[in-house]
C-alpha cells in the first residue's frame, strides 16, 4: 500500500519491542463482542490509476460549469481563479500544516491570517475581522448569536432579502439557542419596512446586500433605526466581489458583517468548502466567535503573530465559550487572501466593474425578450426575471440542451408558489457574449 | 521600492533560506495589479447611487511579487510534508496528492450547488458512495454529510438527539461529558442549552462507570464520549456504559475524532453508539490546511435518522436527489449549513478510502496503534506515561519526568522545535498534569519513529542532566523565538493599519 511506510519486518520488530506477540494484543481493551473478525464488505485497495478512473467517471456524469453557459448565483458564483492561487495553496507547508498552535513554526499561516483579517475588514468597512468561519450561512448564524450576547436581548429580525439557506441556519441555531427569530416574507423588490419591526427586545436586524433577488439597498437608514432602539445591524454579503463596486456595509452603519468569500480564490465545488467572513466593530471583538490572529513581538523584539484572545474559545472556556467552532476554513481563507493580493485595489475595482457590465448586458438582452420581465430596479451582478411559467421547468429544459439558465426561486422557496415564475440570473467576468447569446436564444426558444 | 525603505542601511534580517517577509500591505505600489482586466468606464450603472465612494485600501502588487510573498510565508510553516507531526488528537497523517488532483476535476470543482439534479447525478452518486463507506465502517446506517468540521458535526449530532427527544415529548436538561473531552463537547452541549455535567476519570484514565451510573437519571439527554479517549485509551466499559445510558432513555454521542484508531477493526455501531461525527480531515486524511476546511459527517442509527438535517440524499427511480425542505423529511431538525456540505472534502476522503480499500484501512488503524505503542514502549523509562499499560493510536505522558528539572512541558515542546519537529499536543487532556500527547500516525517509517524516539530520550536526559537553559531558550532556530502572547492579548492588534502609531493609540 503506497501510503504506508512500515514493512512486515518493521512491524514484527516493533511488536517485539513492545513485548506483544501480535497486533491483536494491542486491541485487547476492545470488548470481544465488538471486535471485527471478518473483513468488511468493501473493495480492496486500488492504484492511483484505478482511483482516478473511478472518480473521473463520477465527474463525467455531471455538467460542469467550465464549458457550459452558466448563470447560476444565489450565493455561489463562477469566477476566474488566477493560476497562481491554486499553485500557492498546494505548497505543502500551507496545505499540510495544522491550526497555528505553535507560533514559532507557523508564522506563514499566522501572517496570512493577519493579512486576511485586514483584507476582510477593509472590504467590509469594519474595524476587525476573524480568521474565518465555515461559510457565509454559518457566519450569519454566529453573527446573530453574537448580537444577542452583545445586546443581551433575545430577538432577531431577518429581512426577506436574506438568502433562505442563511435564514434557515439562523433559525436552526436560534431555536436550540433560544433566540426568537422573526423572518420576514421574501422581499423581491427591497420594499419591506423592516425598521417598523424593531422594538426594545430586538438584538439585531439581519439584512443582505445585494439581496438574494439581486436588489441593492442603502443600509444607512436601517442602521439608524437599529441604533436608535439599541439594536445591532448585521449586514450579509454573499457576493464579496460586489464590495469592489458598492459602498461597504461598515460605511453604511453595519455593526457586524457576515459574508461568503467563495468568489475570491475558491471554486464553487458544489457549495463547499468555502470561507465564511465575519467582521465587526472593535468594541464587540470579545463577543466574536472563532480564531483571531494578533500582532506581537518575539523575545528578540521582532514582529510576529499569534492566535490571541483565546479566552473566548472552546478549548479554554469549554461550556462558557462564545461558540463551539474549532477548525474553520484556513486554506480557503489563504486562497481568498492570495486572490485579493493579486487583484489589489485596481484589480478588484476592475473585476467588479466587469461583473456589473456583464450583468447590465445580460439584463438588457433578457429584458428585450417577449414574456420576460425584469424584477429589479438595481443590482450588481445578479438580478431576477419573471417568466410566463414556472422557472424550474424552463431551467430543466434548458439544462437538457446544455445551458444552466439560473436558479429558479422555487428551489429556494418551495412553499411560495407565487415565486415560481421567478428566475435568478447572474453574470460574472467569465460570462461571454456567446454565453449570453446562447441563453437568450435558448430562452426565446422555450418561451415560444 | 517604498515598502523596504525601513530596511535601508540595515541588514535584511534574512538568514539564508529563512527570509523575512513584510506584510503584503507594506509592498504597495498604487496602480499595480497581478490580474489583467481592461479598464472599463460604464456610461450608466444600476447601483442605485450606492457606488463605492472611498478606496478599499488594498495594496497593488504584480504576480511575481505575490507569488514570492506567499512562497516565503509558506517557508515559515511546518507541515506533514516537512516531517513528523505528532500532534495528539489532531491526526496529522500524509495527505495524498492524488486526492488534491481529483477534487479539482472539471465536473466536480466547477459544479454550482443549485444546478438541476439531472446535471449533477455523478456528484450525488459520490455522496452516496461516501455514505456507504462511512456507514460500513461505522456500522451505522444513516449519514448526515453537511457539517463543516468536527465541532459542527457535534452540533449536528446533538441537535438530532435533542430533536428526537423533543419528538417523543421528553425534553431533558443535562449532558454528561468526561473531563478529558475536547473543549468542543461541553461548548456544543451548552450551545444547545444543556447543562454540562463533567464526569471524572478513574485511576485507569477511563470514564468512571460507577460515577456515571450514579449520575444517570431521566433528565440526562446524552453522554458525549470520545473513544478512544483523548488519553489514547479505549473505553473498555463502553458497551456497559451505553446500555446504562439507554436504560434511562438517553443517547450515546461519540466524538469520532479518534476513529482512526478503530477503522476496519471496530464499528462504533457495535458499541452502542447512537450518533457520531467523523472528522474527514483526521481519519480520512483531507488536508488540515493550516486550520481547515474540515468536514464532519455524522453517522446515525436508523432511529435517529429521520431527524437528520437538510439536505437528505434520496435515491429513487428518477435517480439521486437532495431533499432540501419539508414536508418530505418532516422530522428533520432543519438546516445547519449553506448548500450541501464540504463536497471538495468528500471527494478527497472517498479517494483516500478507495486507495486503501477495506484491507488497507484496517492496516492503517493497526499501523497507527502500533506506532503509538512503539513510541510508548521505547520512551516509557525516559518520559513518564500518564497511565499503566498500552495505548491506542496516541500515547499520553505527564510531566513527572520533568519534576525538579526546572523544565516545563511547554519548554520541552519548544526544544523539539529546535530538533526539527512539530511538538506534540501539550497541556491537553486537562486530566493529566503537564500533559504531552503524542500521535505518530501510520505515515511514519520505522527509521523516522526511531529518530523521533531517540530525540525524545535525549531531550529528557538533557532536562534531567540540568541543561535547563537549552529548554528555556528554545526555540532558537525557528523563524521566530518565543512570542509574547500576553502582549498580543492585552493590546490586541488584529489588523494592519496604514498608520500603526495611530492604531496603537486607539
Amino acid at each position: 500500500m503506497r501510503y504506508l511506510p512500515l514493512t512486515d519486518a518493521d512491524r514484527a520488530q516493533m511488536l517485539g519491542a513492545i513485548g506483544v506477540a501480535s497486533i491483536d494484543e494491542l486491541f485487547a481493551d476492545v470488548p470481544e463482542s465488538a471486535r471485527l473478525t471478518r473483513p468488511l464488505e468493501l473493495p480492496d485497495h486500488a492504484s492511483e490509476i484505478e482511483v482516478a478512473r473511478a472518480i473521473g467517471e463520477l465527474a463525467r456524469k455531471n455538467l460542469g460549469t467550465t464549458a457550459t453557459p452558466s448563470f447560476l448565483g444565489a450565493g455561489a458564483y463562477r469566477h476566474h481563479i488566477p493560476a497562481s492561487v491554486d499553485h500557492l495553496i498546494q505548497r505543502g507547508e500551507f496545505l499540510t500544516s495544522y491550526t497555528p498552535y505553535q507560533p514559532e513554526i507557523s508564522q506563514g499561516t499566522l501572517q496570512v491570517l493577519f493579512e486576511f483579517q485586514t483584507q476582510v475588514a477593509l472590504l467590509t468597512g469594519m474595524e476587525v475581522a476573524n480568521a474565518s468561519m465555515y461559510d457565509g450561512a454559518t457566519a450569519c448564524g454566529e453573527a446573530v448569536l453574537m448580537a444577542r450576547r452583545v445586546t443581551r436581548r433575545g430577538k432577531a429580525v431577518l429581512s426577506g432579502t436574506l438568502h433562505p439557506h442563511y435564514r434557515e441556519v439562523v433559525e436552526t441555531l436560534s431555536r436550540f439557542g433560544r433566540t426568537e427569530v422573526e423572518s420576514l416574507d421574501p422581499d423581491i423588490r427591497g420594499s419591506e419596512d423592516i425598521a417598523a419591526r424593531i422594538d426594545q427586545e430586538t438584538a439585531c436586524v439581519v439584512l443582505q446586500n445585494p439581496g438574494v433577488f439581486g436588489g441593492l439597498r442603502d443600509l444607512a437608514p436601517i442602521a439608524e433605526a437599529c441604533h436608535a432602539a439599541g439594536a445591532l445591524l448585521v449586514a450579509v454579503v454573499t457576493e464579496v466581489v460586489s464590495l469592489g463596486a458598492l459602498e461597504p456595509p461598515g460605511a453604511m452603519g453595519a455593526d457586524i458583517v457576515a459574508g461568503e468569500g467563495q468568489s475570491l480564490g475558491n471554486p464553487m465545488s458544489f457549495g463547499g468548502p468555502t470561507v465564511g467572513l465575519l467582521a465587526c466593530r472593535q468594541k464587540h471583538v470579545r463577543q466574536m466567535p472563532g480564531r483571531l490572529c494578533g500582532e506581537t513581538v518575539d523575545e528578540e523584539g521582532r514582529r510576529g503573530f499569534v492566535l490571541t484572545l483565546a479566552t473566548r474559545e472552546q478549548h479554554i472556556r469549554r461550556e462558557k465559550a462564545t461558540s463551539n467552532i474549532c477548525t474553520n476554513s484556513g486554506l480557503c481563507a489563504l486562497a481568498f487572501a492570495i486572490h485579493l493580493s493579486l487583484l489589489g485595489e485596481e484589480g478588484l475595482r476592475r473585476l467588479a466593474a466587469h461583473n456589473h457590465a456583464a450583468a447590465l448586458e445580460l439584463c438588457e438582452r433578457l429584458s428585450s425578450l417577449e414574456g420576460v420581465e425584469l424584477v429589479n430596479e438595481t443590482f450588481f451582478n445578479e438580478f431576477t426575471i419573471r417568466l410566463p411559467g414556472p422557472a424550474a421547468e424552463l431551467v430543466e429544459r434548458l439544462a437538457g440542451v446544455g445551458i444552466l439558465a439560473g436558479v429558479p426561486a422555487s428551489r429556494l422557496y418551495p412553499h411560495h408558489p407565487d415565486l415560481a415564475p421567478l428566475l435568478l440570473v447572474a453574470a460574472t467576468e467569465l460570462t461571454s457574449e456567446a454565453e449570453i447569446e446562447a441563453l437568450v436564444e435558448g430562452l426565446a426558444e422555450v418561451l415560444r | 521600492m517604498t515598502a523596504r525603505a525601513g530596511l535601508e542601511g540595515r541588514s535584511t534580517g534574512n538568514r539564508a533560506l529563512m527570509l523575512e517577509e513584510p506584510l503584503i500591505f507594506e509592498q504597495d505600489a498604487p496602480g499595480r495589479s497581478g490580474v489583467d482586466f481592461a479598464p472599463l468606464t460604464l456610461d450608466e450603472d444600476r447601483l442605485g447611487g450606492l457606488a463605492r465612494r472611498a478606496p478599499v485600501g488594498l495594496p497593488g502588487l504584480s504576480e511575481p511579487e505575490v507569488v514570492r510573498h506567499f512562497t516565503r510565508l509558506s517557508q515559515k510553516n511546518y507541515g506533514i510534508d516537512s516531517g513528523l507531526f505528532p500532534l495528539g488528537s489532531c491526526t496529522m497523517k500524509h495527505n495524498p496528492r492524488l486526492n488534491e488532483k481529483l477534487a479539482r476535476l472539471e465536473g466536480l470543482a466547477d459544479l454550482h450547488p443549485l444546478q438541476p439534479a439531472s446535471t449533477v447525478q455523478g456528484v450525488l452518486e459520490l455522496f452516496d458512495q461516501l455514505s456507504h463507506w462511512l456507514s460500513t465502517l461505522t456500522g451505522m446506517p444513516a449519514l448526515a454529510l453537511s457539517p463543516g468540521a468536527g465541532a459542527h458535526g457535534e452540533l449536528c449530532g446533538m441537535m438530532t438527539i435533542r430533536t428526537a427527544l423533543e419528538d417523543r415529548g421528553d425534553a431533558r436538561k443535562r449532558v454528561l461529558v468526561p473531563e478529558s473531552a475536547h473543549g468542543t463537547n461541553p461548548a456544543t452541549a451548552a450551545a444547545l442549552g444543556y447543562e454540562v455535567d463533567a464526569l471524572p476519570a478513574n485511576a485507569r484514565g477511563r470514564v468512571d462507570s460507577a460515577e456515571l451510573k450514579a449520575r444517570l437519571d431521566s433528565d440526562v439527554a446524552a453522554l458525549m464520549i470520545t473513544n478512544p479517549s483523548t488519553c489514547g485509551l479505549f473505553e473498555d466499559e463502553i458497551i456497559e456504559i451505553a446500555e446504562a445510558v439507554h436504560a434511562v432513555g438517553g443517547y450515546v454521542y461519540l466524538d469520532g475524532a479518534n476513529f482512526n484508531a478503530l477503522v476496519g477493526r471496530v464499528r462504533p455501531g457495535d458499541l452502542g453508539v447512537d450518533a457520531m461525527h467523523i472528522n474527514l480531515h483526521k481519519t480520512f486524511s483531507t488536508p488540515h490546511g493550516g486550520g481547515g476546511p474540515g468536514s464532519g459527517p455524522v453517522a446515525l442509527t436508523a432511529e435517529l435518522s429521520p431527524f437528520a438535517p437538510f439536505p437528505q440524499l434520496v435515491h429513487d427511480e428518477t435517480g439521486f436527489r437532495l431533499v432540501e425542505h419539508g414536508p418530505e423529511a418532516a422530522k428533520s431538525f432543519g438546516r445547519l449549513k449553506g448548500f450541501h456540505g464540504q463536497t471538495g472534502m468528500f471527494i478527497r476522503a472517498l479517494a483516500y478510502m478507495l486507495s486503501h480499500g477495506g484491507d488497507g484501512l484496517r492496516q492503517v488503524s493497526e499501523d497507527a496503534v502500533l506506532a503509538a505503542n512503539y513510541v510508548l514502549a521505547r520512551t516509557k523509562d525516559s518520559l513518564s506515561p500518564a497511565f499503566e499499560g498500552g495505548c491506542m493510536h496516541e500515547c499520553l505522558f505527564d510531566d513527572t519526568f520533568l519534576e525538579g528539572t526546572g523544565v516545563t512541558t511547554h519548554d520541552f515542546s519548544k526544544a523539539l522545535i529546535d530538533e526539527g519537529y512539530h511538538p506534540m499536543t501539550v497541556y491537553f487532556p486537562l486530566v493529566v498534569h503537564g500533559a504531552l500527547l503524542v500521535e505518530p500516525t501510520e505515515s511514519e517509517s520505522k527509521a523516522s519513529l526511531d529518530l523521533f524516539i531517540e530525540t525524545l530520550r535525549t531531550l529528557a536526559a538533557k532536562a534531567k542532566a540540568g541543561e535547563e537553559a537549552l529548554f528555556h531558550e528554545a526555540p532558537r532556530h525557528a523563524p521566530r523565538r518565543r512570542l509574547n502572547e500576553t502582549r498580543a492579548a492585552r493590546h490586541p492588534r488584529l489588523r494592519w493599519r496604514a498608520n500603526a502609531q495611530a492604531a496603537a493609540a486607539e
